[in-house]
């Protein structure tokens, strides 16, 4: 009985391996955010312990586990959006391109105009489209022709062949993936390097999902994105690297193990890593 | 048919001691509940409709434009009106208005978007929360002392004004927190996450979203400043004046002050005048009202 499962998920696991994006090294390649040491407190509540990830330039990292094992946790201290949780407390180290993020003498405003951030609920500013594309760019002090860049933003979400013609309409009147891809676009306009994504596809139906994948794996090219994800044929199919998060006994998030994804989803090193990737926990 | 039988079986077969379903009975309940909300709502409207009704059987004759255009006489209700009232009323109750909106919604921007929640804030709300249920004369008293007295500034327009402006503040500051804190999450994260500074994030998301809620909250407390009668005579509306507030420093008098003179007469068609006189109150207060859902209406649809 046991043997049979576990060739059953030997043939799952077969064919997910087909679905899993082929990659190339990157062992080598510069990181451009590096995590060492980051413990996460919530008033007295430790949330996540003692996280060590790196994240290579121009590739897609997505983050795996269970519901409150502290993956959003983690992606939140990256552009410093815990300093908004009152109670919230950060320790550790985060590099991004040498320059500790973590820390009160940084800016979050100035962070989080390189680290741009797309979230689970599509949440469109309630004016046109176009402002708001605009709007982060022009606080920001942007001094050039911003139609185009407007419609560059726009065009790199692929969103601009649908929206062309309705510039000025609201950006509440699309629907919730086109309302996610204007956000990819906002989050664009700022010119940034590094795009997090917190499960950016949970509230849209399977063909948005699969365009916003499309549209993630274009922008690898050009940018550093880390994915959060409950999907795990998601993480298979768009990341490069995955990491697993899950918690430990006294309920703290913990990284279990992180690594290419291939690796991750065909020969894991943990149990319970392969536990979950298998869907035999979770 | 198959589910009938199910639902007889489940009943039947030995679960009849375990569950007493009684939905007959639970449904005349639930009737005789809508029965008694319907009737909390007539009585409410018979009891509007009686007032209004009253007010407006004894005081129509007696609306005309000389209520407006004259003064008060205490001889004569015949062509008697309350000019100086309907002038001191506007003009105290803007400026309170003006006043509470002003530091009402600095209050309430301050406590949902930049204290730190602690003791100090828990306070401080508290304190607020309070004072929306002070009586209305209790800031008469304090006007009176504060403002008139050690501020000096006397018994005149600014005196009342402000301490109008005070009695509604709490609520002005409420509503706008309540108006605040409907603003979602979502809107704010996304506008930090594009590096907006907090001010940014006030000014551009938080204060544009809240605007209906804000102004309805403040024209509905302008509404209840303007019947208020006790703190202005506490705090020195004349019971007799016969000319127009010409400014700020001005004595003056007030519609519901008037009125309520009015009705202190003995003659019985000062009553009468007094009826025409709320008449007016009220439409002015419905208007301000009607002006409230319009704001509300119009900035709600299309934001920005």
């Amino acid at each position: 009985m046991a043997t049979e499962t576990r060739a059953e998920q030997k043939a799952i696991n077969a064919g997910m391996a087909s679905q899993i994006k082929e990659s190339q090294g990157f062992d080598s390649v510069d990181s451009v955010i590096t995590i060492r040491n980051l413990d996460v407190f919530y008033g007295s509540f430790h949330a996540v312990s003692d996280i060590n990830i790196d994240v290579p330039k121009n590739k897609i990292t997505a983050f795996i586990g269970p519901s409150g094992c502290g993956k959003s946790t983690v992606i939140r201290c990256i552009n410093r959006m815990n300093d908004l949780v009152p109670t919230a407390r950060v320790e550790g180290s985060i590099i991004y391109h040498g320059t500790e993020v973590n820390s009160s003498r940084i800016d979050p405003v100035e962070v989080r105009r390189h680290i741009g951030m797309v979230f689970q609920k599509p949440n469109p500013f309630p004016k046109s489209i176009y402002e708001n594309v605009a709007w982060g760019a022009r606080i920001n002090g942007f001094k050039g022709n911003m139609d185009e860049h407007v419609e560059q933003c726009l065009r790199k979400a692929a969103l601009w062949d649908e929206v062309d013609d309705k510039l000025k309409d609201s950006g509440m009147t699309l629907s919730g993936g086109q309302q996610q891809r204007l956000c990819i676009a906002r989050a664009l306009a700022t010119e940034p390097d590094v795009i997090l994504l917190d499960e950016p596809a949970s509230a849209l139906d399977p063909i948005s999902t699969l365009k916003i994948e499309e549209l993630l794996r274009e922008l690898e090219r050009n940018y550093t994105i880390v994915i959060v994800t409950h999907n795990m044929q998601q993480a298979a199919r768009v990341s490069d690297q995955t990491v697993f998060f899950s918690l430990n006994d006294q309920r703290q998030g913990v990284l279990v193990e992180s690594g290419a994804t291939k690796k991750i989803f065909t020969n894991p090193d943990d149990h319970r890593t392969e536990d979950y990737v298998t869907g035999r926990f979770g | 048919m198959s589910a009938t039988s199910d639902m007889a079986s489940t009943s039947s077969t030995g679960a009849r001691d375990r569950w007493k379903l009684r939905i007959p009975a639970r449904n005349r309940t639930s009737k005789a509940a809508s029965v008694v909300f319907l009737g909390s709502v007539l009585l409410a409207v018979f009891l509007l409709v009686l007032l209004l009704s009253v007010l407006i059987y004894r005081g129509w004759d007696w609306l005309s434009l000389d209520l407006f255009t004259e003064q008060a006489s205490f001889t004569n209700a015949v062509g008697s009106g309350f000019q100086a009232g309907v002038l001191g009323t506007l003009l105290v109750v803007t400026t309170a208005g003006m006043m509470s909106l002003i530091l009402g919604v600095g209050t309430a921007i301050f406590l949902e978007e930049y204290a730190p929640k602690g003791r100090f804030t828990l306070l401080l709300q508290t304190n607020i929360s309070n004072l929306s249920g002070v009586p209305s004369v209790v800031y008469g008293l304090l006007g009176l002392a504060l403002f008139a007295e050690i501020l000096n500034i006397g018994r005149v327009v600014l005196a009342g004004a402000l301490t109008l402006g005070l009695l509604i503040l709490p609520i002005v500051i409420i509503a706008s927190q309540e108006a605040i804190r409907n603003v979602e999450l979502g809107q704010r994260q996304a506008a930090y996450a594009v590096g907006a500074t907090r001010w940014q994030v006030v000014r551009f998301h938080v204060l544009p979203g809240a605007l209906p809620g804000i102004l309805t909250g403040t024209i509905l407390a302008v509404s209840r400043a303007i019947g208020e009668t006790a703190p202005l005579l506490v705090v020195g509306a004349s019971t007799f004046l016969l000319f127009n507030p010409t400014g700020f420093f001005s004595q003056y008098t007030a519609m519901p002050v008037q009125i309520y003179q009015w009705t202190s007469r003995p003659q019985a068609e000062f009553a009468d005048l007094a009826a025409a006189g709320i008449i007016v109150l009220m439409a002015i207060l419905l208007t301000m009202n009607g002006f409230a859902i319009y704001f509300r209406q119009k900035l709600g649809k299309n934001r920005w």
